[in-house]
């Protein structure tokens, strides 16, 4: 029995966010003039995978007790580059996406070296590396415009048998496919333990650099993955700073309600992807409820605030003040 | 425990206390570096008009950064620097229709809105021991909210004073930009705070460590609250200059300068982790952001460009004094 | 020692850090299913020595054998492979992970390339009962886990990894009394299969048991190595300080009659689980010590009296009157003037990248200036006055203060808080590490601050200090006060068997505990 109880608690985070997602989205669907319905369904999960690929992103970086505030950079360049390379031919539009997840990748390894072999603190690095993406983004589309493969984007963005988004398919198949073992992989336990205790991980021989690698290149993919999604989603790359900004802080706040602590060592994709569904469904439930839309920022704003206060209430339980202090 | 009087490699304090110093140093070259190469572009870039030009539109950025180092300096971050910018531009503008007063309550009333986004951040990160990252990053968008509230999301109209363009835009005092001798001011008055006051000892305490710094007896947690206080009076006075500077308050007014706030603190030699770090470091990093993006956009070089040289030239700078220690013993 | 060849060997290692000799030529000798104790003051080169033998740090000179065959270790893993394991003291283990994995950290079984978590699992627990830790789960996060299980945690990864020496630096400091035996034995039945131990302890009682061959070094080198319980312990201890031991402590005055009116009392301090209904009084002048094995309360004890600790019941009365510590700030306040001096100098005590100044003034910093202003001419003399009365070696008081050695860092903690003048002094294991000199010092300035009437709570992982020091020893046991002895009662012998929770046994005597923690 306390295995179950043992197993329950690594995940409490991520179980939370689950049960306050449900719940938001139950009380928004059953608020919803259309009710339950697909297409309901189907613009909620478009507009909410955008976000949970760039949580996943934040997730892998934020477990090394980082911080990748270059996710929306990266988002916007695989955009504006998708718009140019994912067309054509089915096998040039196979290499597009390809081409897209690689320059995912690379700049995301380049964040990786630069914390890594540079020893610069990832705040900052990703600061000045998210403007260069950015700049690149810009210097390839100045204007919004391109295209897509529109048979792809729209088999991409529709509904499958049964009214299931192909979105949600694609982020559970992304999850099963990459998530799902690279946590039960040696190199995915790494990570977590270098977030944990870097100190600690290095003594006993784990390899620290390799899995701080692998946490920033990921984060590089998967944000590659939501650029290349919103191209699907808006068939054109737009090179917007206000965008990438925005992407950036709220993947932030989908982490942190998803259970994925800051300082590194616990947290689970899973969570920061039910944490950004709820930061999309607070919106939602906004416009549902019919609350003027000029309420709704501060309305998010202050729920935001709350739920990162939540956490604050362990603190009644402490009985040793030095245990506040890291 | 088992230890040796004989340290391995040093405290590693030598090559800190060089990279303080070093920093700075390596600031002011480049600016000097920067100043040369624009100097090949155009012989203004040496014109005192030029520069003092570039010192005034600096001392905008230069409220935010010097705001922001305090807390950085604790090993804390302010994160809610756009928008509490925004609110003292915006309340100060309202503030100066609201009768016969107004002109003169304009300023004081957009700092104290400055002060009260500042006091919430500092509760929520001494007391209920948020991280400063993602509870400012709260405050910021309760801002942004509340702004747009009153607002209706459209431009504001409201004017700002005669004192506030004043301030930011008029030079009483030997041909010298008002809004550049307030920087002077205040930050004389930071580096003083900093130096001389147990305010500035403790939060140079509390960012080596705060668990030292509490069994020394030091009220950490009214500190960690004044620095924030200060962070958001200082964003929100920055905001009332641009405010004066364009006339008008306007929506996103702040969020350029986040980002550049950061690199400035970073770039002079703070140490992001806290505990280190001078003023007159915070003073080049804020002339180097201002100069770099002044030189690109006159030298009329496309945005992308521009985005990628800011980006490489922080990365550049870091990696010359702004490393960490190595993990080995 | 018979005559089988040696597994492992050390000769004329050096090693410098700077222009300091950590080792001089140093040697030792390993042989397998047997276990080599290893002895010295702090600063003797036993720690440089075991990096050097875990691949952590190269020797500048000097040669390693290991089966015969000459051998370098350019790295941990070297090490490792070899079968050279080392059981920290500061502990590898990763805070947020579970038990299990945490033993395999490095090297977890596998399926299809990922960690075969079921075979994990009853590997841990495999390992984990041969290290005495059965009741530990696999899977509960380290976190979790009190010190003393943690510990355990460590030797069960140490030995999951299948060395051929293991090599324990003082690994078991932070073990209960039940668990110290369990680890014996455990370490005596993996001797006796033919694993080779390096054990480094002060404790002379766990030498006494589990040693076969002893060696004891000092300033870097190796200066006798001997068959264990060939040597008594004061020709160890002299061996170890490298002259006749005599007393160095200053003389202890008459006892403070008991009719003084206390400066501190407590009645009744209880705290969560570690602290149990504790009751002390403190007179002005009184050197007050507290004993007992690590971890019976008395650094939870120390907390609750500075005002560091929520939820304690129980009273507190200053001066006859009760009063409530709620921080630090509270407790170093003039009307009840108590200071601390923490456990953990570096992390606890200073901000180790500040300078000396700055340091040094900062608990009386508020004194030092008016209406939030430093006085900086103030500042200067009081820091040059505190300087020159407890001889802190510094090269100037604007350098780092991390660059002190460990004894003129610990001055500078008393220092600083020596500038308030406080009435009460609580002082957490304050020679921990530190050179005997010092050491010296910092009886002799305690009991001239007792004269002049502070009241002083001591607490010593040495029994010798505890002695020499105090006039009374309150021996603390699972948060509780075991015994007080005072006077005649206070003896090595008494201290460790209220130590032991056991009642004395007359006539007989137990070895002094420890030497030079």
């Amino acid at each position: 029995m306390s295995d179950w109880r043992y197993r329950f608690a690594e995940h409490r985070g991520t179980l939370l966010a689950a049960l306050v997602f449900v719940a938001m989205f139950g009380v928004y669907v059953g608020n919803h003039s259309a009710g339950f319905s697909a297409n309901v369904v189907q613009t909620a999960a478009n507009k909410g995978v955008l976000l949970a690929l760039l949580a996943i992103a934040q997730t892998f970086v934020v477990l090394t007790s980082g911080i990748d505030l270059s996710v929306g950079a990266m988002f916007i360049l695989a955009n504006c580059l998708a718009s140019w390379i994912v067309v054509g031919s089915p096998a040039m539009t196979a290499l597009g996406v390809a081409g897209v997840l690689l320059t995912g990748l690379v700049c995301g390894g380049v964040n990786g070296a630069v914390v890594i072999f540079g020893r610069l603190q990832p705040i900052v690095a990703t600061i000045a590396s998210g403007a260069i993406y950015f700049g690149i983004a810009l210097a390839l589309r100045p204007n919004p415009g391109g295209d897509v493969n529109s048979d792809l984007a729209d088999a991409l963005t529709g509904q499958l048998w049964g009214g299931i988004p192909a979105s949600l398919v694609v982020l559970l198949a992304v999850v099963l496919a990459i998530w799902l073992p690279f946590r039960r992989s040696a190199l995915g336990r790494a990570v977590y333990a270098v977030g944990s205790s870097e100190v600690a991980a290095y003594m006993s021989g784990v390899e620290t650099r390799r899995a701080k690698f692998a946490a920033y290149t990921l984060s590089g993919l998967f944000a590659a993955m939501g650029g290349l999604m919103l191209a699907f989603f808006t068939y054109s790359g737009e090179a917007s700073s206000a965008n990438a900004a925005t992407y950036t802080l709220n993947s932030i706040a989908a982490v942190v309600l998803g259970g994925v602590s800051l300082f590194g060592g616990t947290g689970s994709a899973v969570g920061a992807i039910f944490g950004a569904l709820i930061f999309r469904t607070i919106n939602d439930l906004l416009f549902v409820f019919d609350l003027d839309p000029l309420w709704q920022p501060l309305f998010l704003g202050m729920v935001l605030l709350i739920s990162v206060c939540i956490g604050s209430v362990r603190l009644l339980r402490v009985r040793n003040r030095l245990d506040l202090f890291g | 425990m088992s230890q040796d009087q004989a340290k391995p490699a040093p405290f590693r304090l030598p090559p800190v206390l060089r990279n303080i110093d070093g920093a700075v140093a390596t600031a002011f070259a480049c600016i000097v570096a920067l100043l040369l190469i624009g100097s090949l572009y155009s012989s203004n870039f040496l014109s005192a008009d030029y520069l003092l030009q570039q010192l005034q539109v600096g001392s905008f950025l230069a409220m935010a950064a010097t705001g922001m180092m305090i807390v950085v300096l604790l090993g804390q971050i302010d994160l809610s620097v756009p928008w509490v910018m925004t609110v003292g531009a915006m309340m100060s503008t309202a503030a100066a229709g609201w009768g016969p007063a107004g002109v003169w309550a304009a300023i004081p009333i957009g700092i104290l809105c400055g002060m009260i986004f500042g006091l919430v951040n500092g509760i929520g990160v001494a007391y209920l021991r948020v991280p400063s990252m993602i509870f400012t990053l709260g405050t910021n968008a309760v801002a942004q909210g509340l702004m747009i509230v009153r607002t209706g999301g459209a431009a504001p109209q409201d004017m700002a004073t005669g004192p506030m363009r004043a301030l930011a835009t008029g030079r009483i005092v030997g041909g010298i930009p008002n809004a550049v001798w307030i920087w002077v001011l205040i930050g004389a008055a930071t580096v003083f705070l900093l130096k001389r006051t147990t305010f500035g000892r403790s939060v140079y305490a509390i960012g080596n460590s705060e668990r030292a710094a509490y069994l020394s007896g030091s009220r950490t947690r009214r500190v960690v609250v004044l620095a924030f206080v200060m962070s958001g009076a200082l964003s929100a006075f920055g905001g009332v200059l641009l405010a004066g500077y364009s006339t008008k308050a306007y929506q996103g007014m702040g969020d350029p300068y986040l980002l550049p706030a950061i690199a400035a603190v970073v770039l002079g030699g703070t140490s992001i982790l806290g505990g280190r770090g001078t003023y007159l470091g915070t003073v080049a990093g804020v002339i180097l952001i201002t100069l770099l993006q002044s030189i690109l956009s006159i030298m009329q070089i496309d945005e992308s460009i521009r985005q990628i040289v800011y980006g490489l030239t922080i990365i550049l700078m870091l990696l010359l004094y702004g490393r960490s220690a190595a993990l080995r013993t | 020692m018979d005559g089988a060849a040696p597994l492992f060997g050390m000769e004329g290692i050096s090693k410098r850090y700077g222009g300091v000799s950590a080792l001089e030529k140093a040697s030792l000798t390993l042989h397998a299913g047997r276990i080599h104790a290893l002895l010295g003051e702090n600063g003797a080169g036993k720690s440089t020595l075991i990096k050097i033998m875990s691949g952590v740090v190269q020797p500048d000179e000097g040669s390693l054998t290991f089966d015969g065959r000459d051998i370098r270790f350019p790295s941990p893993t070297a090490a490792n492979q070899a079968g050279i394991v080392c059981v920290f003291q500061e502990l590898s283990l990763v805070p947020d992970l579970s038990v299990a994995d945490n033993i395999f950290i490095a090297d977890p079984p596998r399926r299809f390339g990922l960690i075969d978590r079921t075979a994990q699992r009853r590997m841990a627990e495999e390992w984990l009962a041969r290290a005495g830790a059965e009741d530990v789960h696999p899977l509960a996060p380290i976190k979790d886990l009190p010190l003393s299980r943690r510990q355990m945690v460590e030797i069960a990864k140490a030995l999951a990894r299948k060395p051929r020496i293991l090599i324990l630096d003082e690994a078991t400091s932070a073990l209960t009394a039940a668990d110290v035996g369990k680890i014996l034995a455990v370490l005596k039945r993996l001797r006796d299969e033919g694993l080779a131990l390096l054990y480094i302890s002060h404790r002379m009682q766990e030498i006494e048991e589990l040693a076969d061959d002893c060696t004891v070094f000092r300033n870097g080198r190796n200066v006798a190595t001997y068959p264990a319980g060939s040597k008594s312990d004061r020709e160890v201890v002299e061996l170890m300080i490298g002259r006749e031991y005599s007393h160095v402590f200053p003389p202890k005055p008459p006892p403070v009659p008991a009719a003084t009116p206390p400066i501190l009392e407590a009645r009744g301090l209880t705290w969560t689980n570690r602290l149990h209904d504790i009751s002390l009084t403190i007179r002005p002048g009184e050197i007050v010590g507290l004993g007992g094995l690590d971890g019976q309360g008395q650094r939870e004890l120390l907390l609750a009296l500075f005002g560091v600790l929520r939820g304690l019941s129980g009273d507190i009365r200053v001066d006859g009157k009760s009063v409530t510590i709620g921080s630090p700030s509270e407790a170093k306040a003039a009307r009840i003037g108590m200071a601390l001096i923490p456990e953990d100098r570096k992390t606890e005590g200073l901000m180790l990248p500040m300078s000396v100044r700055d340091n040094l003034s900062f608990a009386a910093l508020d004194g030092l200036s008016k209406g939030g202003f430093i006085d900086r001419a103030a500042e200067e003399r009081a820091v040059g006055e505190m300087l020159r009365l407890l001889a802190i070696k510094t090269a100037g008081i604007d350098v780092p203060v991390g660059t002190l050695s460990g004894g003129n860092q610990q001055k500078v903690v008393i220092a600083k808080w020596l500038m308030l003048a406080p009435r009460i002094i609580l002082l957490n294991d304050p020679t921990r590490g530190i050179d005997v000199g010092t050491k010296q010092e910092i009886y002799q300035l305690l009991r001239k601050l007792a004269d002049q009437g502070v009241a002083i709570l001591f607490y010593s992982t040495d029994y010798d200090e505890l002695i020499g020091c105090c006039e009374r020893v309150l021996v603390l046991y699972d948060g509780h006060v075991g015994r007080e002895l005072a006077g005649d009662a206070l003896t090595e012998h008494e201290l460790v068997s209220s130590a032991l929770n056991m009642t004395a046994k007359p006539g007989t005597s137990a070895p002094a505990q420890a030497f030079g923690a």
